[in-house]
């Protein structure tokens, strides 16, 4: 404040103060908000990681053995643990907000927010069924 | 600024990616990143995945997971920066890194994917 002239006893106190930077972590609502926020750098992670797969499964058995070997490091282990938690996160968080996004009539009546949320976690049980089933061999 | 006409599109990807990605990411991650490098469950073997992923289905989904989910990180990922970190003066520059990035990777996924053999 020393380079500012013109201070005066009554200088108008501003409207709005700054929040701090850390205002997330003053309360559990917050700090939710700002988990599901950051799932978004480890779903980039994981798109990286899915395509390094791709890739070396794509170059042949060794580069993917190699990559096998690289996957078990424990840096990318742990760093795959915790995108598994966010990503998990993420999906919860998507389909319990899905009923207050969607709002579907059927013959003029709202469908209750319970049939929605219960149909995408449907949707995401055949979804992980079926990778299942493909990833695996059947 | 991002143009304004370029919004709704953008929010239109972010919604896409959340649905994909909330369908199709936590069981792969599982798999993929954990339960396979953790010795839960043996890998299949590679002929199989070898396969699986030349298929052309397979890689067409795989495009459009990988882009839907990038521009959907992105997309939160700009609104995480500008709302967690109070940086809106940085606006610009922060949607150019989130949505360049999301580009530039799709853009090799896209080279990826075309180039299996």
């Amino acid at each position: 404040m020393s380079g500012r002239a013109a201070y005066t006893e009554y200088h108008p106190r501003w409207l709005r103060r700054r929040p701090s930077t850390y205002w997330w972590l003053e309360r559990r609502a917050y700090l939710s908000f700002i988990t599901r926020e950051l799932s978004s750098i480890f779903i980039a992670w994981f798109v990286v990681y899915l395509l390094l797969f791709v890739r070396a499964v794509s170059l042949g058995h060794a580069r993917y053995l190699e990559f096998v070997v690289w996957s078990r490091h424990p840096v990318v282990m742990v760093l795959n643990v915790v995108t598994l938690f966010f990503v998990v996160y993420h999906a919860v968080t998507w389909f319990n907000l899905a009923p207050k996004a969607m709002v579907v009539h059927v013959r003029g009546k709202r469908l209750p927010a319970s049939l929605i949320s219960a149909s995408n976690y449907g949707a995401w049980v055949v979804a992980t069924a079926f990778l299942l089933w493909l990833v695996l061999g059947g | 600024m991002v143009r304004r006409s370029l919004e709704p599109v953008l929010w239109l990807l972010f919604s896409a990616g959340g649905v994909v990605s909330a369908l199709v990411l936590p069981i792969l991650v599982l798999l993929l990143g954990v339960a396979f490098p953790l010795g839960w469950l043996d890998p299949p073997n590679y002929e199989h995945l070898s396969a699986v992923l030349l298929h052309p289905i397979t890689r067409l989904a795989l495009f459009g997971i990988c882009v839907v989910s990038l521009f959907h990180a992105a997309h939160r990922f700009r609104f995480t920066l500008y709302d967690g970190l109070q940086i809106k003066h940085l606006n610009e520059m922060i949607a150019l890194f989130c949505y360049g990035g999301a580009i530039v990777l799709s853009l090799w996924a896209g080279y990826l994917l075309l180039s299996l053999r």
